[in-house]
């Protein structure tokens, strides 16, 4: 057990743990020392210097994120000396900041506007030169305003510690400094996963998506020629309530239909129905590797973000990734294929729209492999953050609406396809299917809730008599981890589900931002309500199994024929490509 | 029988740029020319301190000191001091106060007055040469205290000689070995590491280089030591890269003391093993703060961290890591050699020992110069500095580098130890010392020391990242003309922020220039302000004024 200790802070006594800082024992009595570049549980550097406080005995105020509480100290939090610093200190951040928060992407979620508004900075006393930076907005998925970047860090220790793919560091020195890849290259040539993890920390608008979906979606709904459907993702309606004041965790599938047909897509499906597809597909391509003993590990594949990830860092691992494509892609294909010939559509006029919790599908409906027939099986993305914007400009309000049920023919999915938004739920969701393929027998209830969770779990079971290892790693630090492991022969699996976000899709890059020190803390227990929601969705779920589901076996009875038949290989199946770390001919910014 | 005379030639940075090598090719042919050969040996020495009178030789024993050299004053010298020993007088040294030649480099008020410990062999001895330095007492202290005495008896010795790190920080040596000795590992990992800083870096100021260009032996010497008492086995120099020369024969001498056995495993057969490898900077002034150093060798951005945990509990790669300043180290063997006691009789009481100060801007002597704690201005200027050009009145001392502050005409007679200057507002820092007349403008040298810092900043925290630019942004436009009434207001509310907020050492002290440049002559900026005129007649954009300058006039 840890030592205790106390001491006082504002002239209450405070008991902590040895080692705890005055921010944190400050926050455990209700006192919330202001702060910009602390992130709860990822980032304390003692950088931004706007939580100082006085310690009496200290000749200099100090910065309570960074300094451990000792037993006797007496901390000041609200002194005069204390205020005026810290508000200076914020217009010293203001005086090199780009005054436009009415048209920034963080308006009225941003913490330093929060904080020089509670500061009542009225006026920037110091008016000088501003950094001159241009933005990044060549990669299809992340754009970077490097002179929104307030040297927090937040990003670069995101990237570094929880996604390891360390894109990020400070560029030049002194005053000039802001954080971005090395040598200011352009996210496009960097091993960026674009999994959107930095956009989730930063306490301004420096790092967004690429926001010119939404405008494409609109044009589409008022292009009578257009057929205009949309696919929501597993994870978005445990989400997007939040964007409209509802609590984490409720679970808005209906109204959230609803929103959408008042919108006006001409079909509003589940891509829940393109998960139970990928459920199909891929639990009979690991059928196959098992029996012929090869290419195992087999790894899922439905997440860009760490498809781009063993693209750039694991080449030896690519054979062993799942051939299949995402749901979203999966969806994407069937939507201009086995939809339009259902519909005898022209499938060059329909318009698939997808909402994500990811930043990184942007980048995946935009790979060169996944077209269909010569075009995109997917013509726009958006993020749950630019789709809750939308119903907002339409003037809706979720809360508000009715519940109405997706449409038919790829609006119904079982509820294995719902838990692909949550983390383990890609190998619970395979495993259900696989385990009565290989057995022929029907699990009673299901046995897989030891994969559930929101870093790294694993499973053994037996099945015909072999005994088969299954492990599931969220978050691509643990991911890094658990391969490298994999490849020293420390363990050994035969199926493995990777997601780039910790969490899973719920705890995705599109996802909505709380612009709050303890974003982070929030965004991994919001990510275990939000994805425990979706377990309740599967729960109620009358077919809990993709094989099961009524209209995924009219699909292959109907149109495919068979997982991993010759349709399905033209239309589902894809290849990786070896990606260099950093490109060899750079981008240049302007 | 003629004993052996030695022709000293200076051969530190300095020197070398004003044609020391040249000088000494010279030389080699003039004494193979008269067949001297057998009566003179040349030695290549580290820096004598005179750096404004170089090329120097001194022809040793009797210290004839001769200087500013050219290769045609060598034939001369040659035929005229070599072969007939007759002294050439043109090439003595003259006193610019009273005009007379002096001809031994020991009569000579700058070196009289000096009190070499840490500069004890540069200029007297050839730096990588061990025998050299086994001939002063080089490696006996190493010896004593292998042999002879407990760890404890190190730091103890340390601690009565009162010594402070010479770096800037003035923290007590004795207790930094102490607590780093003390500091507690895990049982199954007792790695700790000896940090030498060799990051100099405050314009001016070299006296790091010089010790490591002139004497690196003594600096090794220290650092095994160091290893020794707090137990660590391997030592670091870090030492930027804009120092070649100390480089070189740092590294020059680190093998010759692996040869001689006093580096690597089983030193002196004590059984004690300790390395030493130099590690190069690129030279930021922020590398010299000792987190940021670290950060520096283990390969990553050079940025300083929060302190605590300091690096006597948690340094390089995690572990106690004990960091001394060049300097600081020198004065380790004499300590032990000569007991701290002896130390401690120089200096005043709280700052104990000697301090090499670099002497630049308006005075006659410049250079590095070593004195005692709590010698006065008055004496440094008016005695070992010669006075001021032109019997021009003084005006202010900048000391301390861009982390300290001014003193001025009513300062010359304090003593210049640690805490009398922290209550001027100035520090000794690593000992930079630059004079200025009466025609100088404070407010452009407030400025050229916050650009300096300015473009230091490493720009991890707010107020040095962006304050400093601020502050620097408003002393621009007061030197432009285009001062508003408020702006002394401003400069002083950042400069208090940015003091009291910043991370490290380095913002810490930032606006010290400015802050002590502004209490002192505050009207001098009013003026600048208010009248648009420069008293000083430095700013360009502003007009001169028939002002009466406030200055110490002549010599006293």
């Amino acid at each position: 057990m840890k030592k205790k200790i106390s001491f006082e802070i504002d002239d209450q006594k405070v008991e902590v743990d040895e080692g705890t800082t005055i921010l944190e024992a400050a926050a455990q009595i209700g006192i919330d020392i202001p702060t910009l570049c602390y992130l709860k549980d990822i980032n304390a550097e003692g950088a931004c210097r706007v939580c100082l406080v006085e310690v009496e005995g200290e000749p200099r105020l100090v910065a309570s994120c960074v300094y451990e509480a000792r037993d006797g100290i007496k901390v000041k939090t609200t002194t005069p000396r204390v205020i005026k610093a810290r508000k200076q200190v914020i217009e010293l951040l203001l005086s090199d900041h780009p005054a436009d928060c009415l048209t920034c992407i963080a308006n009225q979620n941003c913490e330093l506007q929060s904080l020089a508004k509670d500061y009542d900075v009225r006026d920037i006393r110091y008016r000088g030169e501003r950094r001159k930076i241009p933005i990044d907005d060549l990669s299809p998925s992340i754009v970077r305003e490097p002179e929104k970047c307030i040297m927090c860090r937040r990003c670069i220790t995101v990237c570094k510690k929880v996604v390891t793919a360390a894109i990020y560091d400070v560029n030049e020195r002194g005053f000039n400094s802001f954080a971005a890849p090395a040598t200011h290259d352009s996210q496009i040539d960097t091993p960026c996963t674009y999994c959107g993890q930095c956009i989730l920390t930063c306490p301004t608008g420096a790092l967004y998506e690429q926001r010119q979906d939404s405008e494409w979606v609109w044009e589409a709904l008022a292009d009578p020629d257009k057929h205009v459907i949309i696919q929501t993702a597993p994870s978005i309606r445990s989400t997007i309530g939040e964007m409209f004041g509802m609590p984490i965790g409720s679970l808005v599938t209906g109204k959230l239909v609803a929103a959408l047909k008042h919108l006006g897509f001409d079909r509003v499906f589940d891509d829940c129905f393109g998960a139970d597809v990928v459920v199909m597909e891929e639990g009979a391509e690991f059928i196959h590797r098992l029996k012929e003993g090869k290419r195992l590990p087999q790894f899922t594949s439905c997440c860009p973000g760490w498809v781009k990830f063993a693209e750039n860092f694991y080449h030896e691992l690519l054979p062993h990734l799942s051939t299949v494509r995402s749901p979203q892609q999966v969806f994407g294909a069937l939507s201009k294929t086995y939809y339009a010939e259902k519909m005898e559509i022209d499938p060059k006029k329909i318009f698939c729209v997808s909402t994500m919790p990811c930043i990184a599908k942007k980048f995946e409906a935009q790979r060169p492999e996944m077209t269909v027939n010569g075009m995109w099986a997917v013509d726009a993305v958006l993020t749950t953050r630019e789709l809750g914007q939308i119903i907002k400009q339409a003037g809706l309000d979720l809360k508000k609406l009715p519940d109405e049920e997706y449409d038919d023919p790829m609006g119904y999915a079982s509820g294995a396809g719902v838990i692909f938004g949550a983390g383990g739920g890609v190998m619970e969701a395979t495993l259900r299917t696989v385990y009565e393929k290989l057995t022929g027998e029907k699990m009673k209830e299901f046995q897989f809730k030891a994969i559930r969770s929101d870093s790294f779990r694993e499973l053994e079971l037996e099945i015909n008599g072999q005994l088969l290892r299954f492990g599931v790693a969220r978050g691509l630090g643990n991911t890094r981890h658990l391969i490298d492991r994999i490849l020293k022969g420390e363990v050994e699996y035969h199926f493995i589900e990777i997601m780039a976000c910790p969490g899973g899709c719920v705890g995705g890059g599109g996802q909505p931002i709380y612009s709050h020190k303890d974003r982070w803390y929030m965004q991994v227990n919001a990510g275990n309500h939000r994805g425990n929601a979706l377990f309740r969705a599967d729960e109620a779920k009358e077919y809990r199994t993709a094989h099961e589901n009524p209209a995924i076996q009219k699909l292959y009875r109907e149109f495919l024929g068979e997982p991993m038949g010759e349709l399905s290989r033209k239309l589902f199946h894809t290849t990786y490509t070896k990606r260099p770390m950093y490109s060899r001919s750079k981008h240049v910014l302007h | 029988m003629n004993q052996q005379k030695k022709l000293l030639i200076c051969s530190g940075a300095s020197c070398i740029s004003s044609g020391a090598n040249k000088i000494k090719a010279v030389l080699e042919e003039q004494i193979a020319r008269h067949n001297l050969t057998s009566k003179f040996e040349i030695v290549e020495t580290g820096c004598m301190g005179s750096c404004d009178l170089g090329p120097l030789m001194v022809v040793s024993p009797e210290g004839i000191f001769y200087h500013s050299l050219k290769p045609r004053d060598i034939k001369d010298i040659a035929e005229k001091h070599f072969v007939n020993g007759q002294i050439v007088e043109g090439l003595l040294y003259k006193d610019p106060v009273t005009g007379k030649q002096i001809p031994k480099i020991d009569d000579i008020p700058f070196f009289q007055k000096q009190t070499k410990i840490a500069l004890r062999n540069c200029g007297r001895i050839h730096p990588i040469n061990i025998n050299d330095y086994l001939a002063v007492k080089g490696y006996q202290a190493l010896q004593k205290v292998l042999h002879e005495m407990a760890p404890e008896e190190v730091i103890h010795e340390i601690k009565i000689s009162g010594l402070r790190g010479r770096g800037g920080g003035g923290f007590p040596t004795g207790i930094k070995w102490e607590i780093t000795r003390k500091s507690e590992l895990k049982l199954e990992d007792q790695t700790k590491y000896v940090i030498c800083n060799a990051d100099e870096g405050d314009p001016g100021a070299f006296m790091d280089r010089s010790i490591l260009e002139g004497d690196p032996h003594s600096v090794i010497e220290a650092m095994v030591i160091a290893g020794y008492v707090i137990g660590a086995r391997q030592g670091y120099v870090y030492i930027r890269a804009e120092y070649p020369l100390a480089i070189e024969r740092l590294e020059a001498a680190i093998k010759a003391a692996r040869k001689y056995g006093a580096l690597g495993e089983n030193i002196f057969d004590s059984g004690f093993d300790f390395d030493v490898e130099v590690r190069i900077g690129a030279g930021a002034f922020v590398c010299g703060e000792e987190t940021a150093l670290i950060h520096s060798i283990q390969g990553g951005r050079g940025e300083p961290r929060p302190k605590p945990p300091f690096p006597a509990a948690k340094g390089l790669w995690n572990k106690p890591t004990l960091i001394n300043n060049v300097e600081t180290l020198a004065n380790i063997p004499v300590i032990i050699l000569r007991g701290g006691n002896w130390y401690s009789r120089f200096g005043i009481e709280s700052s104990r020992g000697t301090k090499v100060f670099a002497l630049s801007g308006d005075i006659n002597n410049t250079g590095l110069i070593e004195v005692p704690m709590g010698t006065s201005l008055r004496t440094i200027i008016y005695e070992l500095g010669g006075g001021i050009p032109g019997n021009k009145g003084f005006k202010a001392a900048l000391i301390g580098g861009p982390s300290g502050g001014v003193l001025t005409a009513q300062h010359l007679d304090l003593p210049l130890d640690y805490n009398t200057l922290a209550k001027t507002g100035a520090m000794i820092g690593s000992g930079g010392l630059v004079i200025m007349d009466e025609n100088s403008c404070m407010v452009d040298i407030a400025k050229f020391y916050l650009d300096f810092i300015q473009d230091e900043s490493c720009g991890k925290c707010t107020p040095c990242r962006i304050g400093t630019k601020r502050m620097l942004e408003i002393l621009k436009r007061i030197i432009s003309g285009k001062g508003k009434t408020n702006d002394l207001v401003e400069l002083e509310d950042l400069g208090r922020l940015i003091k009291e907020t910043s991370l490290c050492g380095l913002g810490m002290s930032a606006p010290n220039p400015v802050l002590s440049t502004l209490k002192n002559f505050r009207d001098e900026y009013e003026a600048h302000i208010q009248e648009k005129i420069c008293p000083a007649g430095v700013c360009e954009s502003l007009r001169k004024t028939t002002k009466k300058p406030k200055a110490e006039g002549g010599v006293k």
